[in-house]
Formats: structure tokens, C-alpha cells, sequence
């Protein structure tokens, strides 16, 4: 195998595990805050319907988290396997935060486990809601963490590269480097998001599929409120993400938006199609660039004539940008039209092809990280780490990269069947209202 | 002492901590898988359980931490092993995958097989199995440095003596310090028939496991006999080692106090891994890598350091709370309590 296959291989590789990763990691950033605000609510309102949710989703969340450890330990090895030299310069520069992250892994796990099997050992409920804050701590320190790794590989400094030799190490400077404000807050911000309106579709399936338990309608509103909030969040984070590029990296910007030539008072193109270097179809919204980039309708926007050639990134950017763009915009819609329906009662928020909407919103929003992260890491072409290594010079020389994604890829697939197959069944065989059921009669003593 | 020593001594550490923590993992999947074979199962299924659940996450993180810490410490080391090692760390990637997956699948999920579960058992052996070998490659002699990149020799690899006896030496620990534990830990639940049971394999693997690891310093003489002076010159360690391991053989056969036993093990096992370790000093890989050449810059490894210590101060409490909640809790080891969610 030449090394332009091992180059090959080892991207298709990265992004496969990646892709797969992210979606466990992010409902395992996600659920623990969800968790813990329903226990909270539950001990507050001493509602017991919030506290089985808490229980419920604690559940299903090991199964999602064994399986985001296990990939996020493949992909933790594989950098260095697929990318020797690109980890040896990562080592050498932003290998801190990566360390921090190891910490917040252990901090995670050691209270998951002890969160998970003290269930009713506490006489005050609260001290074992205590437990459960360093688990969402330490979910969401990793993603600040590990995102600040990828902020650096965006928008690299802390260091200085005299004759390929590397000189002036500042760790802390390579840390918070200028993508890292809005990578970060943009990736928390969405990981909460994504598992609220997952959580969301859940109950909406189970109100469709004939239980009218008043839990799945608690569950249904309350994932809704957190979903609109943290949509909200997130469009806001966004805009500011595309400021950031507009000034560190315009190719990214300018290629995601078709953006050919350098000028003031740019329009933003929606959707439409390429041809011969012409946009057809385009939704065109003038000044929208302008004010997307720069917050001022006349500022100018760098264009794609700025950037040699060789160095621009692929034009198919365009779609996962508008894609994600248009699945953020349209859950913060669906989420605010379901919160103020509840409060205003409306009643078509009740309707069948209401709630199918809601069931659709978890997959989008899901599909909406795996775009966003498909348009951040590909806008980064033809860079590894941008302006100082290409990818094509950080790949491994080992001829063997394509028999391990086979196995990779089949492994993948059987964690995908294997988790959904569980999860599926574990909440099949014991329904809601059957645990109700058997917690009330545990209570009055007649069971067992 | 140098910042290359502190690094250095730092992963170390927590290697060995990974070695113990996994092996008690990995040989109670392996007894459970055979036991179920022989039929008598349902006297450690549970007792395994019960100790595994909650730290099984938590065993994972001290192999991450070990290579994390290894690049941030030694950042060549990402170029040399990571070139060399793509497909052996692919695999055993691949079988702590579904591993781990597994036993979250059943324990949490509720998922059952027989199959499975001898499938399980295996898995605790191939992976320290293969894991294994990176101490092997760490010999030197397997790995060369061309002018293309760098090159693993599969062929020396397989049919080296050195590393076959490295392989065995890994199962035989794997299985004596999970029984071990075991045994002590089936004491505390006070459930007498699983004592007995893994009493009878520690002591049985006793004996291949002391022959294993004097097999090795032999192989070491043929194949880098610069390591194996150095090895030579640190016998008294081994002495000691050595002594530590009579003791917990003697208390185990004796039936007394099991805690001790394991704290005997530990100390033996700390003491090996250590004066191995310092025979391997300065050299990571054989003859290409040394701490030295390899480290990372000043700034980094003060900020490491920094953030070690750090992370240690929130960590130490934190292990010591879990411990004190399962390990230490009478009403959970006997099974009294579950509360699991
Ligand atoms: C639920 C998922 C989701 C949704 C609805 C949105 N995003 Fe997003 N976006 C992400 C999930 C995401 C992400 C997966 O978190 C990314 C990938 C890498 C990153 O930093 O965040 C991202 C990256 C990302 C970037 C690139 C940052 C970079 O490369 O440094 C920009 C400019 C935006 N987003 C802007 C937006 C805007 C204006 C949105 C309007 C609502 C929006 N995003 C919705
Ligand atoms: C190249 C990128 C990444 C690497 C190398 C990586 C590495 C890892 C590793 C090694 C683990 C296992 C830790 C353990 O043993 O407990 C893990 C789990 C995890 N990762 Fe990733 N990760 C990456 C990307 C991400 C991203 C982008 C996020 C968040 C948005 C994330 C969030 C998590 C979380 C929360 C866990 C804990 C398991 C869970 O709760 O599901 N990771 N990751
Ligand atoms: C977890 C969320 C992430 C996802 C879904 C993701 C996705 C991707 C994708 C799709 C590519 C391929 C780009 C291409 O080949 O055109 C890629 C490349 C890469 N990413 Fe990311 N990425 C994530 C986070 C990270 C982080 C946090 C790091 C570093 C610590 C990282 C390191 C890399 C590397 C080394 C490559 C290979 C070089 C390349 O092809 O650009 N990624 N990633």
C-alpha cells in the first residue's frame, strides 16, 4: 500500500471513529445535567414521577457511557496510531489540557459508579443528588477539554516553529488559543441541546405509541423547556462562531458560504447549487454575510480569491453548514412553539403529526452534530494543524490501515446494534407504568 | 531528581496501578467463564459482580491515563510507537471495546449468554496477552528505523522466544492477583464456598507464576544482555520481591488474614514492576528512544506536573470514597445492600 493509500485510510478511519464517538459522547456530556435537574425537581416538588425519570434515564445513560468509553479510548490510541507525527507535535504543545481531560474522565467514572449503586442508600435524598454533580461536571470538563485540543488544531499558538524545531512552549497560551471561546461554548451548548431533544423524542414516541401517562407528558414538557433554552443558546454561540472565522479563518467561512471574491456588503447564500463556479438556486440574502462575519451590514468579507489554491477547502461545506444552520433555527422554532402551546393552550401541540415532529427532533438534532463537526474538521482541508502541518504529511507510513478499518468498521456496527438492541429492550420490558406500579406496592409493604 | 525521572516515575506508577486494578478485572472474567464450565458457577458470579460494577469505568481510565500521560511526557514516543504499533494496539483496542461494552451490556442491560460469557473469560486473557508485547517491542530488536519510517519485524516478533515468555508471565499474573483479591474479597462477603474455590486456584497459580517470571530474567540474558546486567545488579530488589510473594503464599495456605495476603502481593508485584522498570531506565524503546532524548519541553512538563498534582488532590479523595463505599462497606460486599439504579 503506497502512502497515499495510508493517507487515505487514515482519514476515512478518524472519521469514522469519530463519528461514532461523538454521538455517544455527546448524549454522555448531555444526559447527566438532564438527570440531574429532573432528581432535583423531583426532591423539590417531592414528585415521584421526576425522580423515576431521573432513575430511568440513569439507566439507559451506563449503557450510552460504556459505550462512549470504549470508542473514546480507541480514538484516544488511534491519534497517535494514525497520526504519529501530528501527536508528537500535539505532545509537545497541547498535550495539557489533554492530560486535564484524563482527570475528568476519572472524576466521572469513580462518581458514576459510586451514583449508580447508592440508589436509596441515603435517608436524605439529597446527599445522593450531591453525588451525581461531579459526574455532570466531569461529562462536560472532558468535552471543554478535549475541545480546546481541537480549537488549537484550528487556531494554533503558543509556540514557534524556528527551523522545524519548535521554541517557546507556552502550554497555557496553546490552551486558550481564539477559537477556543467559541468552539468550546458552542460544543457544550449543543451537546445539552442534542440530549434534551433526544430525551424529548422518547417521551413524544412513547405518548404516540398510546400511553397517556401524565410521566411521559412531565417528561415531554420539561425536556422541551431545556431543549428551547439551549437551542437559543446555541444560535446565539453559532453567530459568534462565525465571527470568529470571518477573522481566523476565512477560508473556512468563505467556502462554506461560496464566497469567491473579496467585497463589501456580502449576501448570504442559502442552500442552491454550483455550477462552473456560478450559484444557482441560491436563497440569496443580501448583507446577510456582511452581518453574519462582521455584525455590520457594510463591513467586508474575505473571499476565496485570497487563499492559493491548493489550500481551499472542498465547496460541498456549503451544504453541512446551511444543513446544521437550518436544523438549529428549526428546533428552537418547534421548541418554542411546543412551550408557549403548553402555557397558551393551543391544542394542535397535541395533535399526532405534532408530537411525530418532536419524535424527528433527537435524530435532527443528532445529525445536526455530526454536520457541524463534519463542516469544522473538512474546513479545516488541507490542514491538520492549519497554517503549520497538512494532513498529508501527519498520516502513518504503516501499510496496514486498511484491513484495521475493516475491523474498526465492524466493530462500530456491532456496538450500534449491541446498544441499541439493550437499550431498547430494557425499557420494553419494564414500562413505566408497571414500575410505577410496583414502587407504589413496595411502599404500602405488600410487596415481595 | 530530574523532571524526566518525575515523568517517568509518575506513568510508571500509574501503569502498575492500571497492571492491578485490570488483572483482577481480567482474571475474574476469565474464573467466572470457568467455573460456569465446571458447572459451579453460581458460587462467583456474584461475588465478582458485585466488586466489578462499580469500578469498571474507573480501571479504564488508568490505561488512558497511562497514554495520555506518555505523550504528553514523551511526545516521540507517539512517532515511534504509534508508527510501529498500529496493528497490535488496534486489536487489543478492538477486544477492551467489546469487553467493556459487554459487561456493561449484561451487567446494566440485563443481557445474558453462555456463549458470551466464555467469550468474556477468553478475552481476559488475549488482551493482557497482547497488551503485553508493547513491553516486549520495548526490548529492542523488533523495531528498526529506515529511511521510509519505522518498521515492526512481525516475524521476530512471533517467533521470539522472550516474547512468548513475556505472554505467559502476563496470564500467570493476571490469574494469581485476581484470585488473591478474590479470595479476600469473598472472605469479606462471608460466603465460605467461593473463599474455598478461589483460595484453590491462587494457590494453584503460585507456582507457574514464580517460574514464569524467573524464566523471563533468563530469556533477557540471551536477547539484551545489557538489560539483563542491570537486572543482575538489582537482585536484592528481587530478593525482596521474592520474599513478599513466600508471604502471601504462606498466609493464603494458612488461611489468615487475606487482607494482609493481598497487601503482601501488592508489595511484591509494586517492588518487581519497580525494579524492572529501573533496569529498562533510561530507555523507552530500545536503542532509539531515552527518557532523555524523547522528553517534552520545560514549560510542558512543569504544567503537566502541575496539573498532575492537582488532579491528584481530586482524585485521591474521590478513590477513597468509592473504596470506602463498596470495597469497605460490609452491607454491600455481603450483598445486603444493591440500590443500584
Ligand atoms: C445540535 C447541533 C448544532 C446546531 C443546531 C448548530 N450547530 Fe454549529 N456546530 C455544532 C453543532 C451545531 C458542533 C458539532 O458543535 C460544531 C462542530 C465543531 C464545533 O466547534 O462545533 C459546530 C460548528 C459551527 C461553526 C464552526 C466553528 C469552527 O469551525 O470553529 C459555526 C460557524 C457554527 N457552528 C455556527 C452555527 C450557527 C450559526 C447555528 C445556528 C443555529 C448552528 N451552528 C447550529
Ligand atoms: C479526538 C477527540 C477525542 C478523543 C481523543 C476522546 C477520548 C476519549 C476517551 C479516551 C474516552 C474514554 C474515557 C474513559 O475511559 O472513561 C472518552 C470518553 C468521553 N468523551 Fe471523548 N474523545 C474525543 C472527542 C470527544 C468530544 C468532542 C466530546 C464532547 C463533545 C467527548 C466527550 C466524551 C465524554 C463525555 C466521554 C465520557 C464517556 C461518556 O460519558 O460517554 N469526546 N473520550
Ligand atoms: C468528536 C468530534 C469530532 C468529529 C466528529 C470529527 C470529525 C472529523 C472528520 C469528519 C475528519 C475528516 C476530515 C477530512 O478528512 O476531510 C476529521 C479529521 C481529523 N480530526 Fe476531527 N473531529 C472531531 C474532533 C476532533 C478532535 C477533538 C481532535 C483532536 C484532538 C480531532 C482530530 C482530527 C484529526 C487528527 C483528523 C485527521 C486529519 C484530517 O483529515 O483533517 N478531531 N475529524
Amino acid at each position: 500500500m503506497g502512502n497515499e493509500q495510508s493517507i487515505f485510510f487514515s482519514r476515512v478511519l478518524t472519521e469514522l471513529t469519530l463519528s461514532f464517538h461523538i454521538i455517544y459522547a455527546t448524549i454522555g456530556v448531555g444526559i447527566p445535567l438532564m438527570i440531574l435537574i429532573a432528581q432535583w425537581l423531583g426532591i423539590k416538588k417531592q414528585d415521584e414521577h421526576y425522580i423515576l425519570l431521573a432513575r430511568r434515564w440513569t439507566r439507559g445513560f451506563v449503557i450510552t457511557v460504556a459505550v462512549g468509553v470504549v470508542t473514546g479510548t480507541a480514538i484516544g490510541l488511534q491519534l497517535s496510531l494514525l497520526w504519529p507525527s501530528f501527536m508528537e507535535l500535539a505532545g509537545n504543545v497541547i498535550s495539557l489540557p489533554l492530560f486535564m481531560e484524563v482527570f475528568a474522565f476519572f472524576f466521572e467514572a469513580i462518581f458514576l459508579g459510586i451514583y449508580l449503586y447508592t440508589w436509596d442508600r441515603f435517608e436524605n435524598q439529597k446527599k445522593h443528588l450531591l453525588l451525581l454533580i461531579p459526574v455532570a461536571v466531569g461529562a462536560s470538563a472532558s468535552s471543554v477539554f478535549i475541545t480546546m485540543v481541537n480549537a488549537f488544531m484550528n487556531a494554533p499558538q503558543g509556540f514557534d516553529l524556528v527551523n522545524g524545531q519548535l521554541v517557546n512552549i507556552n502550554p497555557i497560551l496553546a490552551m486558550f488559543n481564539p477559537a477556543m471561546p467559541t468552539k468550546v461554548a458552542h460544543v457544550v451548548a449543543t451537546a445539552y441541546m442534542t440530549s434534551a431533544f433526544v430525551l424529548a423524542s422518547i417521551g413524544a414516541f412513547r405518548l404516540l405509541k398510546g400511553s397517556n401517562h401524565i410521566y411521559h407528558k412531565k417528561a415531554l414538557f420539561l425536556t422541551m423547556k431545556i431543549g428551547l433554552i439551549f437551542s437559543i443558546a446555541t444560535a446565539i454561540i453559532g453567530d459568534f462562531s462565525g465571527k470568529y472565522l470571518a477573522e481566523y479563518q476565512p477560508e473556512k467561512l468563505a467556502a462554506a458560504e461560496w464566497h469567491f471574491e473579496t467585497h463589501e456588503g456580502a449576501p448570504l447564500m442559502l442552500y442552491g447549487v454550483l455550477d462552473d463556479g456560478e450559484v444557482k438556486y441560491a436563497l440569496k440574502i443580501p448583507y446577510a454575510l456582511s452581518i453574519l462575519a462582521h455584525g455590520n451590514p457594510n463591513s467586508e468579507v474575505i473571499g476565496l480569491n485570497e487563499f492559493p489554491e491548493d489550500e481551499v477547502p472542498p465547496f460541498y461545506i456549503h451544504y453541512l453548514f446551511d444543513t446544521m444552520v437550518t436544523i438549529g433555527m428549526w428546533m428552537a422554532a418547534l421548541s418554542l412553539l411546543y412551550v408557549l402551546g403548553v402555557w397558551l393552550k393551543w391544542s394542535f401541540i397535541h395533535t399526532r403529526w405534532f408530537r411525530w415532529l418532536i419524535v424527528l427532533g433527537g435524530p435532527l438534532s443528532m445529525l445536526a452534530i455530526e454536520l457541524g463537526w463534519w463542516f469544522a474538521e473538512v474546513g479545516r482541508q488541507p490542514w491538520i494543524l492549519r497554517g503549520y502541518m497538512k494532513v498529508e504529511d501527519a498520516a502513518t507510513t504503516s501499510g496496514q490501515v486498511d484491513l484495521m478499518l475493516v475491523l474498526f468498521a465492524g466493530l462500530y456496527l456491532l456496538l450500534a446494534i449491541g446498544s441499541t438492541y439493550v437499550l431498547t429492550r430494557m425499557f420494553r420490558k419494564n414500562t413505566v407504568e408497571q414500575e410505577l406500579a410496583d414502587r407504589e406496592l413496595e411502599k404500602e409493604g405488600e410487596f415481595r | 531528581m530530574t523532571l524526566e525521572f518525575i515523568g517517568i516515575s509518575v506513568l510508571w506508577l500509574f501503569l502498575f496501578g492500571y497492571v492491578i486494578v485490570a488483572s483482577v478485572d481480567f482474571g475474574a472474567g476469565f474464573f467466572n467463564a470457568y467455573s460456569l464450565f465446571r458447572g459451579n458457577q453460581h458460587i462467583l458470579t456474584k461475588i465478582i459482580q458485585r466488586y466489578l460494577s462499580p469500578v469498571w469505568e474507573v480501571t479504564n481510565v488508568f490505561l488512558v491515563f497511562f497514554f495520555v500521560g506518555i505523550i504528553g511526557f514523551f511526545p516521540k514516543t507517539a512517532y515511534y510507537y504509534g508508527t510501529s504499533l498500529l496493528v497490535p494496539a488496534s486489536i487489543a483496542i478492538v477486544l477492551l471495546a467489546i469487553r467493556g461494552a459487554y459487561y456493561a451490556f449484561t451487567t446494566y442491560g440485563g443481557l445474558k449468554h453462555k456463549r458470551y460469557t466464555y467469550l468474556y473469560g477468553l478475552t481476559g486473557l488475549v488482551i493482557p496477552a497482547s497488551l503485553s508485547i508493547v513491553l516486549t517491542i520495548s526490548e529492542g530488536g523488533f523495531v528498526t528505523e529506515t529511511a521510509s519510517g519505522i518498521e515492526l519485524d512481525y516475524w521476530a516478533l512471533f517467533t521470539s522466544r522472550l516474547t512468548w515468555s513475556i505472554v505467559v508471565l502476563s496470564l500467570t499474573s493476571v490469574l494469581y492477583i485476581s484470585a488473591v483479591f478474590l479470595t479476600w474479597y469473598a472472605n469479606k462477603a462471608q460466603d465460605k464456598s467461593a473463599t474455598e474455590l478461589l483460595r484453590k486456584y491462587a494457590l494453584t497459580w503460585s507456582v507457574p507464576l514464580i517460574v514464569t517470571a524467573t524464566g523471563i530474567i533468563v530469556e533477557l540474558k540471551d536477547h539484551n544482555p545489557e538489560h539483563y546486567s542491570r537486572l543482575m545488579d538489582l537482585w536484592w530488589l528481587f530478593a525482596i520481591s521474592f520474599l513478599l510473594f513466600a508471604g502471601t503464599v504462606y498466609l493464603v495456605s494458612k488461611r489468615k488474614s487475606y487482607g494482609m495476603a493481598f497487601g503482601l502481593l501488592t508489595g511484591q508485584f509494586f517492588v518487581a514492576f519497580f525494579a524492572y522498570g529501573i533496569s529498562h531506565y533510561p530507555y523507552l524503546l530500545y536503542p532509539y528512544l531515552s527518557i532523555y532524548d524523547s522528553f517534552t519541553n520545560e514549560a510542558m512538563a512543569i504544567a503537566l506536573i502541575i496539573a498532575f498534582l492537582g488532579g491528584l488532590g481530586l482524585l485521591l479523595p474521590s478513590l477513597y470514597l468509592l473504596l470506602r463505599l463498596f470495597l469497605f462497606n460490609k452491607d454491600y460486599v455481603q450483598g445486603k445492600k444493591n440500590d443500584h439504579a
